[in-house]
């Protein structure tokens, strides 16, 4: 049992565990109290100082994040002396930003904006500082944008990049008024050990960290006659799009989002969870070739655990951190980097169109997404596989641009051929989804019948975040081929967060890990809570996004992906078998890139 | 006016009252944690920093943490523009400082003590390390389970503040923590620790040598004993002194001023810039200015914008830059200084800048942005024609 405290805030009388702060007990009584450095997913750093309050007796004014309460204390969140010191913060903060709002894509999103309307900021008191400071723009990078002249210090991203991801690709550098967010020798950022996950660019309060927009370049393929423009949109981008709109968070908006792509002008709208199926068949039978390689081959140079690859983020840091250890991830492309392949080859070929004249797009909930498709393993098709990726925001901002409204959209369903995916396909927007989604398939080609859970939903996976999620499934009851794997328990585990993949990788690199099978999403729940997703971001949006997209998969009839009839379809017509020919050419990475530690 | 003391200097720091060095060490050995707690106490001793914790219930608090890891820090980072007291007692008397160190480590059961010292005492490192060896030798002599270790900064003046010079340690950037919790809860490593200044180690020794009481008949009833002040600027006697604490600003420029003092800066940048007219009521000491002992004494020939300016300039740049009261503040109070200076703006934004400095005291993170407002508000009250003219 915690000891009670007993404190006065605002003349209210609380009651809290003690270790609460005076942010925590005051929100619980239902009293605000701004913030600005502050985030629910990071550690505390104080050093903002907006949510400072008066105590009683006390000369200075603590900052309410970082204190915890004591037995008695006496709090005012509201005094003049706080409403000036409050004040007086902002336009300091204001005094070295760029203030240039409206040609701001944080503008109306961002916090510092939202701090200087509620503190009533109407003047500009303090001299204006970012003449000295020559601010530089980092646009080098793919993926995410760095305007110096916008960053507060806050070091939400420092954090974000150390706690959530344990990189530290950014971290504070100099001191006193030349103090600064950086990279490591203040490289671009696309030169350092940064992941390009985003998750900073997620937690940033204002226009600082962005992605790199390719919105332009998508209205000038849409608008170019000769262009062929196919978009595929990814599992988690239907549960989150609708919050662009007021919409709840959870909110499954799939036929208002294709139908709002068919408005943009886009000539064919597909599915990212058609290539998520094909992933769980390639992925399925590449863990079984490997089971089969090293159980019953004794084949010592196959490596175990697999290791999946759909998370681009979670690539690029193994091959910064673990650059040995590369053979262990799958080989498969991810459900994207499929979809890009075959729109330029399988597609082509069947709506008898030139290559050369299509231009694919994908949705995404992901800002790393934008480096993978400019990876040069991305090439397959003999062209660039995925030519933009656009994220959930960057989608929302073109549908606002078209002048569409959002709310009273018909519902619309996907285009033919590699529109119609299974339930497991969209799993894979939840952390712990490929693994469900893969498990489902290999279970029945080993033993010819449905993986023992009810509604097939394979619950103990469904986890919560940020945690390393292990499960293990016995096999009995094996087809002739599969005999090797009578008996046989075959460990599996998911996480999201590299901070856990590094936990993960760290035994597989001692030779202690006793998986065979490991998933890894990068952000916190997998791709619902990707960097790509309408902000801000925060848990209770990203559960409500999970519930949705276990929720939707019950609706959808077809749960395994072999079950797909697009599927069946395309291996026989097209690709042949499971990791052969065709498949093995278009589906699969010819290997990966091992990159610096620093 | 005042009750301030007569000039009255003291020699208990660089004297020695004993035939050997290691004797102040094998005298405090014999006496129990209570007797030593209870000596400190009685003397009323504050940190001699400047911060001003009272010493004896700061090695109590670490002493009552559960048992299990602990240590004791001596702050070396003597980093303060216009003190220099620390050096000396490091060059000269080192044995007190380490004794008072194991003094600590006894009450407290810390079994390893650092010596943080800054980045520019390094010429000194090989001979301070010659002494903590010698130490270190007696202590095991002694059968005494303490050791020292000497830890050399990088030169930053935040990493004085001692939550920052635990993250300097621990090999982080130097940057203040939110507290609590206090570093007696913790500190290096997350373990509870004492860190005290070179002085007070250094004067903790004496008082458990001359007893608590005796110590305490020095000095007024808020601040008992005496202390080392580093006196520099515009005297002819520049240097270190031991003086009792109490006498007034007066007296003091009586005795080290040349006779034309128009200000003194009390505390170095991070103190008050007293002027002559109030020399007579300012008693140095809790009671009046308070003072890590840098005493900075300025003529009638010096510029007070000029001397800010300096200040500021100081700050700047050695404000950490994490948070936002003292990162911007600094910049937007030397900025405005010289904006009213160049008449691009209004006098009246002093009065603004005044206000700034009393948010970044109130709002800062650590004792650096809160301390910036004592140079700034006596200059802008009592030097206000020097800003704008």
């Amino acid at each position: 049992m915690k000891k009670i405290i007993n404190l006065t805030i605002d003349d209210q009388k609380i009651a809290v565990d003690e270790g609460t702060t005076i942010l925590e007990a005051a929100r619980k009584s239902g009293i605000k109290i701004p913030t600005l450095c502050y985030h629910e997913d990071l550690c505390i750093a104080g050093n903002c100082r907006i949510c400072v309050v008066e105590q009683e007796n006390m000369r200075s004014l603590p900052a309410a994040c970082a204190t915890p309460v004591s037995e008695g204390m006496v709090i005012n969140t509201n005094s003049t002396k706080v409403r000036n010191a409050r004040k007086f913060l902002v336009e300091l903060l204001l005094s070295e930003h760029n203030a240039d709002c409206t040609a701001c894509v944080k503008n109306r999103h961002c916090e510092l904006q939202t701090l200087a309307e509620q503190n009533h900021i109407r003047e500009h008191t303090f001299i204006d500082l970012k003449d000295d400071k020559n601010y530089t723009i980092d646009k080098l990078s793919p993926a995410i944008i760095i305007d110096y002249s916008k960053c507060i210090r806050c070091q939400r991203c420092v954090r974000t990049c150390e706690e959530i991801q344990a990189i530290s690709a950014l971290s504070a550098a100099y001191k006193g008024k030349d103090m600064k967010i950086t990279t490591f020798f203040e490289k671009p950022i696309n030169t350092v050990v940064c992941s390009t996950c985003g998750q900073c660019v997620a937690h940033c309060p204002t226009g600082a960290l962005t992605e790199h927009f390719y919105i332009d370049e998508v209205w000038d393929a849409i608008n170019d006659p000769d262009k062929h423009v196919v978009v595929q949109t990814a599992p988690s981008v239907r549960v989150a799009l609708g919050e662009e709109f007021g919409l709840k968070p959870g909110t499954i908006v799939t036929g208002k989002m294709v139908a709002a792509l068919r408005r943009l002008g886009f000539d064919e709208v597909e599915d990212t969870d058609f290539t998520a199926d094909l992933t769980v068949i390639e992925e399925g039978n590449e863990l079984l070739r490997r089971l089969k390689a090293k159980l019953a081959d004794k084949d010592e140079s196959v490596k175990l655990p697999m290791v999946t690859t759909c998370s681009p983020a979670w690539v690029k840091y193994c091959e910064h951190a673990f650059s040995d250890l590369l053979g262990h991830l799958s080989t498969c492309k991810s459900p994207m980097s499929m979809f890009g392949a075959l729109s330029k080859t399988y597609y082509a070929e069947k709506f008898k169109l030139d290559p050369a004249k299509i231009v694919s797009v994908a949705i995404m909930p992901c800002i790393a997404k934008k480096f993978e498709s400019n990876r040069p393993e991305m090439r397959a098709s003999g062209y660039k596989d995925t030519d933009y990726v656009l994220t959930t925001r960057e989608l929302a901002i073109m549908i606002k641009q078209a002048g569409i409204d959002f709310n009273t959209l018909k519902d619309s369903s996907f285009d033919s051929l590699m529109g119609v995916a299974s339930g497991a396909g969209l799993i894979f927007g939840n952390s712990g989804g490929v693994m469900e989604a893969a498990l489902r398939c290999a279970y029945m080609i080993v033993v010819g019948k449905d993986i023992p859970f009810e509604d097939l939903s394979i619950t103990p996976l469904h986890g919560s975040e940020g945690e390393i999620v292990e499960m293990s499934v016995k096999f009995t009851g094996t087809k002739p081929e599969w005999s090797f794997l009578e008996g046989v328990t075959v460990n599996v585990a998911h996480a999201n967060m590299l901070s856990n993949a590094y936990k993960i990788m760290e035994e597989i690199k001692n030779g202690t890990s006793k998986y065979h099978f490991v998933e890894i999403m990068s952000c916190p729940g997998g791709c619902i809570g990707g960097a790509g997703q309408p902000l801000p971001t925060n848990k209770a949006k990203r559960t409500a996004r999970k519930e949705a997209i276990y929720s939707g998969e019950k609706l959808i009839e077809i749960r395994k992906s072999q079950d797909n009839p697009e599927i069946v379809n395309i291996y026989d017509d097209y690709l042949g078998k499971p990791l052969e020919e065709k498949a093995h050419k278009l589906l699969h990475v010819p290997g990966f890139t091992p990159r610096k530690r620093y | 006016m005042n009750d301030g003391k007569k000039i009255n200097r003291i020699d208990s720091i660089f004297k020695d009252y004993v035939d050997n060095k290691f004797d102040y060490l094998r005298m405090i050995m014999k006496m129990s944690n209570e007797e030593i707690i209870k000596d400190l106490m009685d003397s009323g001793l504050k940190g001699r920093g400047g911060a001003g914790f009272p010493t004896g219930n700061k090695w109590k608090l670490a002493a009552e943490q559960p048992s299990g890891e602990k240590f004791v820090v001596c702050n070396a980072d003597e980093g303060e523009p216009g003190t220099f007291k620390d050096k000396e007692i490091l060059l000269k008397v080192p044995h007190k400082v380490l004794t008072g160190m194991t003094a600590c480590s006894k009450v407290t059961g810390a079994k390893r003590g650092y010596i943080y010292l800054r980045w520019e005492y390094k010429f000194m490192k090989d001979d301070l390390q010659k002494s903590v060896d010698e130490f270190n030798e007696v202590l095991k002599e002694m059968k005494i389970d303490f050791k020292i270790y000497i830890f050399l900064g990088a030169g930053a003046y935040v990493c004085g503040e001692e939550s920052a010079l635990f993250d300097s340690m621990e090999g982080m950037r130097g940057e203040p923590r939110n507290k609590p919790p206090f570093p007696t809860v913790s500190g290096f490593m997350g373990k509870p620790t004492v860190i005290n200044n070179v002085e007070t180690f250094a004067t903790s020794t004496m008082i458990l040598s001359f007893g608590g009481e005796n110590y305490a008949k020095l000095g007024t009833d808020v601040s008992h004993g005496s202390k080392l002040f580093s006196i520099s600027g515009d005297t002819s006697i520049p240097g270190i002194y031991e003086l009792e604490l109490g006498m007034t600003l007066h007296e003091f420029v009586e005795k080290f001023g040349d006779g034309d003092t128009k200000a003194v800066s009390v505390g170095g940048v991070s103190g008050a810039l007293v002027p002559r007219k109030k020399f007579k009521d300012t008693i140095i000491g809790w009671e009046g200015v308070p003072t890590g002992g840098a005493m900075i004494l300025f003529n009638s020939t010096r510029s007070i914008y000029r001397i800010l300016h300096n200040y500021l300039d100081f700050f700047e740049e050695e404000s950490c830059g994490q948070c936002t009261p003292c990162r911007i503040g600094c910049q937007q109070l030397k900025k405005g200084i010289e904006a009213v200076k160049k008449g691009e703006e209004d006098p009246s934004y002093l009065d603004t800048l005044a206000n700034l400095s009393k948010v970044m005291n109130v709002s800062a993170k650590c004792g650096l942005g809160q301390s910036v407002m004592n140079p700034v508000l006596s200059a802008v009250n009592n030097f206000r024609e020097e800003l704008i003219y």
